[in-house]
């Protein structure tokens, strides 16, 4: 028996404004000067900090270091992304954002997959190799 | 095939001398009936006249409909050299018993099922599947051609690069002897000193950024073309897992690009990833590669599993049961899809806790599946159903695949798995869901709308001959295997010396017999259904009564496809405008704006393939020469604005009113 | 969810002329290219990440990086970022010679961390650190190789961009393709703070 989905009838209307709706001539967003020079002082900031804090010998826990300049990066990612990639939930429906989620989702899956998989093989089949995998450094 | 243990390199043509012409009277032979038909063909197209046609029309064409034809026709001519390889396989193995060497030796043995499987699933699988993808997405989506049209040009033409790379190998050279996911340390210089692993990694490289390309072109065209209304969940369902299939290409060839850039540079440069030496570890090719290779898997059976969706309910006449089920199911396959790729080596030696840890999910991904199973069951469930030919795939998949995914399930249990991995029930478990869901699929979907690509229906009666001789010879040829593979026989075997296993290897060959005729079949139904195709003709546009939009053209539809935009107000649209009684719109024809055809993609496509050959062959004049022809013709296309023109509103309304004289004798 | 609609739902044909936004697709076509990219870095920090310790009795990180240099290129990637910035605004203020100005700086910035970058490439490979060494050293060099070459080719592309600009001005196409190359400028920015961070940084700690 045929039928008709009846919600979503009245996202009709509002779609084709949003799709026809952008302004802009290109339809994306440029930022301006003051999110442009807010972003490049953040991220000046953000890569003084942990290349200081390496080239000064780090603190006294490398692993305090590791995560201080790990997480000052992630932060620094941020800001590039929305002050110089402009994302936000908007653009393209929405579409870019779920893209980029999309990405990030898989990309921890690859990485935290890889080196997950990598040491227990390596544990395993390669036991002689093991000081050299397991440290951080030399 | 002798080959010098130092291989001499000149500048002017690398590594290139008479060497590389196999010394083999099977490959001589098929060289000269190569030959010989290539120049038939060639005097037959100069004869006709039909160059320039070629050209015009189908080479620079832009238009989506034609690219996805000319695609699904590479698949169908690369089908026809996968199964000539295995059947030759199947003979070797056949014969191969009693201290007989059987008549392939070695090195040419262990060419042909790499060959098999490369072929098989990058220039057969991948190229059907994006062709059909290509055909129908824009015109279930109401829209007129793909978002870019170009693109869609040049991708295909890079698809064809790496298909003629990977042909050559046949006659110049050899492929790789290292099956179809060249694993070092085998595939690295040292133990595959000759060009068969580098046919087979340009060869890759090439098409793959065809593939991925397409997918990002396919993506987007779903994303922002779909008609007004058509909300996510008023896609049609193939359209839905067309969409998956695309995110999961964009996703996973990436991974699959950089892999082999790394093994190329292990061979090429002498760097140390994954060879024995200086820290290399060669595990960690096999872990990358099947972080492509799993969700490829996918990539090849959810646009199938549209297919059968929109099969089933266009056959039982019915809106398909569990619409929504069937999107979330598909969604829940796409992310899981990237979290089971450690299956595929549970053997390596990760130890127990990361070895549960894939097999569970590895059976949690089963359970998506078979919701849709049911799904398709639940909409033929008191339906009268139709058992025209694309019905009947649809059923002999869902009886094949599902035999096919319980084995899957079994091989996903770590301890089951160390006895059966690498042997002949791993070979019959793939086969049986890929032939039994991928192909199967494949061909339901050409049966099912080969009228609307064509204009008229492929003859039945031996359609049937084909589905028969097909169904029937692929259990012959592959239940065999099972039991093969549960006694212990590991796959890639050239000789065997135990002569009990004799018998069932005997069968599976004739089960291959069977499919040989199966495959014959349907090339004479092919040919039967042109020569017949005046009493074959769909006036309608719509034969099988169909839901979705596509249905709503012409058959074959107008360049344009769509002279108004069709607006959507619920799932199965096309159904909707024929409930409700709509009528052709009826207004003031206006000009439509489409894309330019355009030579562009032939030629960068070209210099990309001759790039490719020289690396191979150690010609690097050739290939900078190449290389630069590639990144210079793509400079000067993007000189070139001018990409688009108007078909004048003239030529709509000629068109339309041809369309509307076509529908009144068809009702008359 | 399976409500039976009996009336007829409107209109099933869009007769009205639209006008159909041109290029609509380019942005997001050209950011999920870029997400493709990404996936590819991944498998290259994936490999570096697993491969990285393999020293081979070799030079490791502490014996080869010269923090100083990288801080600088670091220093020139960020300006040619924001130089670019400044090319968006002049373009959306439709000044085209303000926008190659700015192109032409970013370009010079561009080209002077990949001179560095090819600095340190053959200073490591003159001290026998090259990428057959070892296969912390082949996952380092492919990283930040594949890098470069990217680099290299925005550079080409800027380039190109700004014969174009100079040719045809700021029409609604090269505004197009200035947007997307502006996308492929700031993610490999994204990718460099992943390289300083999990290369350069971590490897001295």
């Amino acid at each position: 028996m045929p039928s008709i989905q009846a919600e979503g009838d009245k996202h009709h209307a509002t779609r084709r404004a949003e799709s026809h709706g952008n302004h802009h001539d290109d339809g994306h967003d440029h930022g301006s000067l003051r999110s442009y020079m807010t972003g490049f002082v953040l991220s000046v900031i953000l890569t003084a900090i942990p290349f200081a804090v390496v080239m000064g010998g780090g603190f006294e826990s490398r692993l305090l270091t590791a995560a201080v300049v790990v997480g000052l990066a992630v932060v620094q990612i941020l800001v590039h992304m929305v002050f110089f990639l402009h994302m936000n939930t908007r653009s393209d429906e929405g579409w870019t954002m779920m893209a980029l989620i999309f990405t990030v989702v898989i990309l921890v899956i690859v990485l935290a997959g890889s080196l997950w998989v990598m040491y227990h093989m390596n544990t395993n089949m390669m036991p002689q190799m093991n000081h050299e995998a397991l440290g951080l450094g030399s | 095939m002798a080959i010098p243990s130092e291989i001499p390199t000149t500048f002017l043509l690398g590594r290139l001398d008479w060497h590389a012409i196999p010394q083999d009277p099977i490959v001589w032979a098929t060289g000269v009936v190569v030959a010989i038909g290539g120049v038939a063909m060639l005097w037959m197209l100069h004869k006709y006249r039909l160059w320039s046609y070629l050209w015009t029309e189908w080479f620079t064409s832009v238009d989506h409909k034609k690219i996805g034809i000319m695609y699904i026709v590479l698949a169908l001519v690369m089908f026809v050299r996968g199964f000539a390889d295995a059947i030759m396989m199947r003979l070797q193995q056949a014969i191969a018993f009693n201290g007989s060497e059987g008549y392939l030796n070695a090195h040419h043995y262990d060419q042909i099922f790499s060959a098999h499987g490369v072929i098989m699933i990058f220039f057969v699988a991948m190229p059907f599947v994006t062709g059909l993808m290509n055909f129908v997405v824009p015109l279930q989506i109401g829209a007129r051609d793909v978002s870019f049209p170009f693109l869609n040009n040049f991708s295909f033409w890079m698809t064809v690069g790496g298909a003629v790379l990977t042909m050559m190998s046949l006659f110049v050279g050899e492929f790789a002897q290292t099956g179809w996911l060249a694993f070092p340390p085998l595939s690295g210089l040292g133990y595959s000193p000759y060009v068969g692993v580098d046919y087979y990694i340009w060869g890759l490289q090439v098409a793959g950024v065809g593939t991925t390309l397409s997918g990002i072109n396919l993506l987007v065209t779903i994303i922002k073309m779909r008609a007004p209304g058509m909300t996510m969940m008023r896609m049609p369902i193939f359209t839905w897992t067309a969409l998956c299939t695309n995110i999961l290409i964009v996703a996973s060839f990436p991974v699959l690009t950089a892999t082999l850039v790394l093994l190329t540079l292990d061979r090429y440069v002498g760097t140390n990833f994954f060879t024995n030496d200086l820290g290399g570890n060669a595990m960690m090719y096999v872990n990358l590669i099947w972080i492509w290779g799993h969700p490829e898997v996918y990539i090849l059976i959810l646009p199938l599993f549209g297919v059968y969706s929109e099969v089933v309910a266009t056959f039982t006449g019915k809106r398909l049961f569990g619409y929504t089920s069937m999107v979330y199911a598909t969604v829940c396959i796409t992310i899981l899809s990237y979290l089971v790729w450690l299956h595929h080596f549970f053997t390596m030696g990760s130890g127990a806790s990361v070895n549960s840890f894939f097999g569970i999910t590895t059976m949690i991904i089963s359970v998506p599946t078979g919701a849709k199973i049911f799904n398709w069951l639940f909409t033929m469930y008191r339906s009268r159903i139709r058992f025209e030919l694309p019905m009947m795939w649809t059923v002999a998949f869902m009886l094949t695949f599902v035999i096919g995914g319980m084995t899957g399930v079994l091989l996903a249990v770590p301890p089951a798995d160390f006895v059966l991995h690498n042997s002949l029930f791993l070979v019959a478990h793939f086969h049986n869901v890929i032939i039994g869901g991928v192909l199967f699929g494949l061909f339901a979907a050409v049966y099912y709308w080969w009228p609307k690509a064509f204009g008229f229906r492929l003859d039945p009666w031996w359609g049937k001959v084909s589905f028969w001789f097909w169904v029937v010879g692929f259990w012959t040829a592959f239940a065999p295997l099972y039991v093969l593979g549960l006694m212990g026989v590991t796959r890639r075997m050239r000789v065997f010396d135990d002569p009990g296993l004799q018998i069932w290897f005997i069968i599976a060959a004739l089960g291959a017999v069977l499919i040989a005729i199966g495959i014959a079949a349907m090339f004479i139904q092919f040919g039967v259904s042109i020569m017949r195709r005046d009493q074959l003709r769909d006036e309608t546009g719509d034969p099988w009564n169909g839901r979705t939009l596509e249905w709503a053209t012409s058959s074959p539809p107008p360049a344009y496809n769509f002279a108004f935009t069709p607006v959507s107000h619920g799932l199965d649209t096309w159904w909707d405008m024929k409930r409700f009684g709509q009528t052709r719109p009826r207004a003031e024809y206006l000009p439509i704006h489409m894309p330019k055809n355009t030579g562009a993609g032939v030629v960068i496509a070209a210099f990309a393939t001759i790039c490719g050959f020289a690396l191979v062959w150690y010609i690097w004049w050739l290939a900078a020469l190449s290389f630069a022809g590639v990144v210079i013709a793509s400079i000067a296309h993007t000189f070139n604005y001018g990409r688009d023109y108007h078909i004048p509103a003239a030529e709509v309304r000629a068109t339309e009113a041809a369309r509307d004289r076509q529908l009144a004798s068809a009702r008359a | 969810m399976s409500t039976v609609s009996q009336t007829p739902p409107g209109t099933f044909w869009e007769t009205e002329p639209h006008h159909h936004h041109e290029g609509a697709s380019t942005s997001i076509g050209f950011w999920v290219y870029l997400m493709s990219d990404c996936l590819m870095f991944a498998i290259l920090f994936a490999t570096f990440g697993v491969l990285g310790g393999s020293y081979a009795a070799g030079p490791g990180p502490k014996d080869l990086f010269d923090l100083e240099l990288v801080a600088l290129n670091t220093a020139f990637l960020l300006l040619s970022s924001i130089t670019y910035g400044f090319a968006m605004l002049a373009m959306v203020k439709n000044n085209r010679n303000g926008t190659l100005a700015w192109l032409a700086v970013t370009l010079v910035f561009g080209l002077a961390f990949l001179g560095v970058e090819l600095y340190e490439f053959n200073h490591l490979i003159h001290l026998g650190a090259g990428p057959q060494r070892s296969a912390f050293l082949s996952s380092f060099f492919a990283l930040v190789g594949t890098h470069g070459l990217h680099v290299a080719f925005g550079c080409l592309w800027l380039v190109t961009l700004m014969i174009q600009v100079r040719q045809r001005g700021l029409i609604p196409a090269n505004r197009r393709r200035l947007s997307c190359l502006s996308m492929f400028w700031h993610f490999l920015d994204v990718i460099w703070i992943g390289v300083f961070t999990f290369v350069y940084l971590l490897g001295m700690i």
